[in-house]
């Protein structure tokens, strides 16, 4: 009886682990009835992280790209340290932002270069000047969003490879777009990769397919920045607690062994 | 009164403080003598492992709320400072974020041990009912503490579990005001959760306390559900139960920590890393899963019953469900404790575990979707089934299985059940009268 409780108990227990194992970086099914195909991302697996030349590259597109209307506000360009870049890279791509502030003598408000220390300044100065120069729509804000959808960067991606012709008999309103991906399929976003419309330092093909996984793949880590830490340290305290729950389960038995149970 | 010194069987300063005051002697007599019978299974772990999260979740929080800013303007944020710029901010977040997951987990297990094994009927009646006051204390602060990060299902499950007030008749709308601090959920709603929701964890603690003194006057159940004859039925608590205790912790902190580090966000919606929108409402408003089943009972009652309206009816039928668990000790008209020795009320148990597991799915899909497309079946026809059958199962099954089943034979005594002969032969010489 004790050893059918003992692998019931543990069979619920794996239960219960198995599908967050898994689930990895994904939320919750996505109910909204598209099906989001999953993708191959460095991060997979227990043992997974980001690849930072990808990383780099996908925030080249994001730079050249996304950064004309969306904004990344949680992020600070510090952060980009975490990419690969170098104490001077971070510096320099940082002083390519300007960044409003005070003029510390007069008060005027005035604007700087950014300094690693800011965060990436929005595109617009509120939400609804971002309505207005974007037909009604405002573009949301990018630093979470690859943990604020369903599917996560799987569905970044799908969305961002989605454009695809309407079907017969769906009408698409003018000044919108046809979207396999996006939840009612009416998007208010133009197609925003094109061929070549980043050109990779590093010579990768800058194919639609590429730019979208590599900027998936950086606002994946712009959501989770420290998925790594996350990952290494909870290897290290899952081996941990296994080590403790055999040291305990031999303690156990070892009480229990004068006893009649 | 005998006295400003008690004797004490300790020496020393320790022997100094406890004639005064008594601390070692009930640690001795409460947590190292209390004898709790020999022949508990690992379900009766789960008491010791819900007062694990109890403290996790309390370290987590207090060490959170220095960090975390209470304003609709800033909260959302804060959150996100917490995971990115605080030195393991993210661990404490995600600790505490999948704590309340797993807290409920042991807390469910646990309960469905007391309801398996008859943990509730006499003499365990309060018992049973603190642990049902420590359920609704749990609900309350989980559902304020989901409120805090100012998501959209953050603002969005506020505001419709406020609204449920508003269903009393004449000063429901009033007591809404109350409740909010205002028109609608906002800055003083936000302020006063956050309050509460640092409040709320130390009544609970207060309430485990009373859990487990009540606990220790009438002793423990076990598998059996026979009262321990002898002290031959015991064993003491330490180091018996300390050490099954102690691997039975580490095995769920294992689970607690998959989930920590390889899949935080796996128990959570993604809506509320929208921040908070009170002119947007998402498609599905959906609270955290373990408040599923009594979400779907609340809409379930979509019918108005004679002069009560479906709204009225089903806040009535959610609070209604957790007093029927109350009243369990009374529904059950059987002798017989444990679901071991009663053959038909066993299968009705495993059918009210389904019917919660249903309730659950129908609480987290929209109502007036199909479960299979095609069959014309919904979700919202499902909890017209599966809602009245929580109520028959305690209204109406407890009472009248209780009264016509046959229970198996109940062992002699716990030793009796628990040294059975191997072999042919017994295996102690002081033999029980009857084998088992």
């Amino acid at each position: 009886m004790k050893r059918i409780t003992l692998a019931a108990v543990a069979a619920a227990l794996a239960l219960a682990a198995g599908p967050a194992m898994a689930a990895e970086e994904g939320q919750q099914a996505s109910g909204h009835g598209v099906e989001i195909a999953a993708q191959d991302w460095s991060w997979d697996g227990i043992f997974g992280g980001f690849d930072q030349q990808q990383l780099q590259r996908g925030y080249y597109v994001y730079e050249q790209v996304c950064a004309s209307c969306h904004s990344l506000e949680l992020v600070a360009f510090r952060n980009l340290h975490d990419l690969g870049f170098n104490d001077e890279q971070v510096q320099a791509i940082a002083s390519n932002w300007t960044v409003p502030d005070l003029d510390q003598e007069t008060g005027q408000a005035i604007t700087r270069p950014a300094l690693p220390a800011d965060r990436f300044p929005s595109p617009f100065p509120n939400p609804i000047a971002a309505r207005f120069a974007n037909n009604g729509a405002l573009p949301p804000d990018l630093s979470v969003i690859a943990k604020a959808r369903a599917d996560g960067a799987d569905y970044l991606y799908a969305l961002l490879t989605g454009y695809v012709d309407a079907p017969q008999g769906v009408d698409v309103p003018v000044g919108k777009y046809y979207n396999a991906a996006f939840p009612g399929h009416i998007i208010s976003m133009p197609p925003p990769l094109s061929d070549g419309r980043v050109e990779y330092i590093d010579g990768t093909p800058a194919t639609v397919d590429q730019l979208a996984r590599d900027v998936s793949a950086f606002l994946m880590w712009a959501a989770e920045p420290a998925l790594v830490e996350r990952k290494e340290l909870g290897v290290k305290v899952i081996l941990f607690l296994i080590v403790l729950a055999g040291i305990t389960y031999a303690v156990k038995r070892k009480v229990w062994s004068d006893v009649e149970h | 009164m005998s006295g400003p010194s008690q004797p004490s069987q300790f020496t020393g300063a320790v022997g100094w403080i406890d004639r005064r005051l008594p601390v070692f002697s009930y640690l001795e007599k409460e947590y190292r003598q209390f004898p709790a019978p020999r022949n508990f299974n690992y379900f009766w772990n789960f008491g010791a492992i819900a007062t694990v999260m109890l403290v996790v979740m309390m370290a987590t929080g207090i060490v959170l709320a220095m960090q975390y800013t209470p304003h609709v303007d800033m909260a959302f944020n804060s959150v996100e400072r917490i995971m990115r710029d605080v030195n393991n901010g993210w661990l404490l977040r995600y600790l505490h974020m999948n704590g309340a997951s797993m807290f409920f987990i042991a807390v469910y297990i646990h309960i469905f041990r007391g309801l398996w094994y008859g943990s509730y009927k006499q003499p365990r009646e309060l018992l049973w009912i603190l642990g049902v006051v420590l359920l609704v204390l749990m609900m309350a602060t989980a559902f304020m503490g989901y409120v805090l990060p100012w998501g959209q299902m953050s603002f969005w499950g506020a505001k419709v579990i406020t609204n449920l007030f508003s269903a009393i008749p004449l000063v429901g709308d009033s007591i809404t005001t109350w409740l909010w601090g205002g028109f609608t959920v906002d800055n003083p709603t936000l302020n006063r959760f956050f309050s509460l929701h640092y409040l709320l964890p130390f009544v609970i603690f207060g309430v485990v306390i009373l859990h487990v003194i009540a606990l220790h006057v009438v002793g423990s159940n076990n598998p059996l559900g026979i009262d321990p004859k002898s002290p031959r039925d015991t064993v003491p608590f330490h180091p018996y139960y300390t050490a099954k205790d102690s691997f039975g912790i580490v095995v769920f902190l294992i689970v607690y920590a998959a989930f920590v580090f390889f899949a935080p966000n796996f128990m959570g919606h993604p809506d509320n890393y929208i921040p908070a929108d009170p002119l947007l409402t998402p498609a599905h408003i959906v609270p955290e899963w373990y408040f599923l089943p009594f979400y779907a009972i609340l809409r379930s009652v979509d019918f108005d019953i004679w002069f009560i309206d479906a709204k009225l009816g089903g806040v009535l039928a959610m609070f209604g469900a957790l007093v029927v668990l109350a009243l369990a000790p009374w529904l059950d008209r059987s002798p017989v404790r444990s679901c071991r020795f009663r053959p038909v009320y066993r299968w009705f148990l495993v059918l009210l575990v389904i019917d919660l597991i249903a309730l659950g799915y129908v609480g987290a899909n929209a109502p007036d979707d199909e479960i299979l497309s095609g069959l014309g079946i919904t979700w919202l026809d499902l909890g017209h089934i599966a809602m009245p059958w929580y109520f028959i199962h305690f209204l109406v099954v407890m009472p009248l299985v209780g009264k016509f089943e046959r229970p198996l034979p109940l062992p002699l005594s716990i030793r009796d059940a628990v040294l059975p002969t191997r072999g042919g032969a017994p295996m102690t010489t002081a033999a029980p009268s009857k084998q088992a």
